[in-house]
């Protein structure tokens, strides 16, 4: 009985250990450069064939109003561009699910707030920088999302960094089209 | 009776000024300044040898993209870029401000916090002014 209690205790200690370990390594690592950084600015990045930034600044605000973007931040002199939006979250099949849960947890005899759980609102904010490449001849656009998800009672659900290539070949695409509209004034 | 009593001088009234003491701490906190000021000041600050304000704030918009940030806010006038980052569920928030020290040199500051905690060890910092010093190919001095 004594060992049991004795092992017990030990892994508690262990775990909580471990635990506090994790938070200091979050904290300590706040700041490094992630393995990952080079391959994301690839995937955040495109390079346009034009020398003149403020039209590429101006296609960029133009492709995020395209988008339903509300500008928050503009500033021309450095290159940045900040916005964000609001959209519908819920998701039909989590939703349902959400119900069918309550749903039976009444009929057990109990009360579940699955439904209030589920996702409803998402604020989404963008943020695209331009500058010059290193041989000063080409204006490169690095966008980045992230997006925070509220459930139905208001609360934070969520908080993500999009990541997702397709999103960021599809603003590029868009982009590149918005680009050659403003070169030639259409 | 007695015993009544000793309970409730031994127990209810710390209790009482435990909580009351609970209840006044967080305002408190607005104008917290850290015993270690100084230190602080010199772990989150670097010198550089240059006077392109404009070039040093570009590069760190970049650092802060290359290390997921998010940037939120710029202005070239008062060399402050401010930046979010999402690590787990919690939110880090940093503040770069970067100003002239004399003719030749700029002053960058960095403060960040992550949650509801300042970053105060010296580490974090170092592996950001590592990762400028990169991107503005000039090497980062810690100041006196």
């Amino acid at each position: 009985m004594r060992i049991k209690s004795l092992s017990l205790g030990t892994v508690l200690i262990l775990f909580c250990l471990s635990l506090t370990g994790c938070v200091t390594t979050a904290r300590i690592n706040a700041l490094k450069l992630s393995p990952d950084s080079l391959k994301n600015r690839e995937v955040e990045s495109r390079q346009f064939d034009t020398k003149d930034e403020l039209q590429v600044l101006l296609a960029t605000a133009n492709v995020l109003q395209d988008m339903g973007f509300t500008l928050t931040e503009i500033e021309k002199d450095l290159g940045v561009i900040v916005g964000s939006k609001e959209r519908d979250a819920t998701v039909p099949g989590q939703v349902a699910m959400a119900a069918f849960a309550d749903i039976l947890c009444a009929a057990a005899g109990t009360s579940s707030n699955a439904l209030a759980m589920t996702d409803a609102v998402q604020s989404i904010l963008v943020s695209c920088v331009t500058r010059r490449n290193l041989e000063g001849n080409k204006i490169v656009v690095r966008v980045t999302f992230q997006r925070v998800i509220f459930n139905q009672m208001q609360q934070v659900s969520r908080l993500e960094t999009i990541n997702d290539p397709k999103i960021y070949q599809g603003f590029f695409e868009k982009l590149s089209k918005s680009i050659f509209l403003e070169a030639n004034k259409i | 009776m007695k015993f009544l009593k000793n309970r409730i001088i031994n127990f209810i009234f710390p209790m009482v000024i435990f909580i009351s003491g609970c209840a006044t701490t967080p305002v408190e906190h607005i104008l917290d300044l850290s015993a270690n000021q100084l230190k602080l000041r010199s772990i989150q600050t670097r010198s550089f040898d240059t006077s392109d304000k404009e070039r040093m704030m570009r590069s760190v918009i970049a650092t802060l993209q290359d290390l997921e940030f998010v940037v939120n806010k710029a202005d070239d006038e008062l060399g402050i870029v401010t930046g979010t980052k999402f690590v787990g569920n919690q939110v880090l928030k940093i503040t770069v401000i970067v100003r002239p020290k004399n003719d030749k040199q700029l002053l960058v500051r960095a403060n960040a916090q992550l949650g509801i905690k300042s970053l105060d060890a010296p580490e974090p910092y170092q592996d950001f002014f590592d990762a400028l010093s990169k991107a503005v190919f000039l090497t980062a001095q810690n100041i006196d």
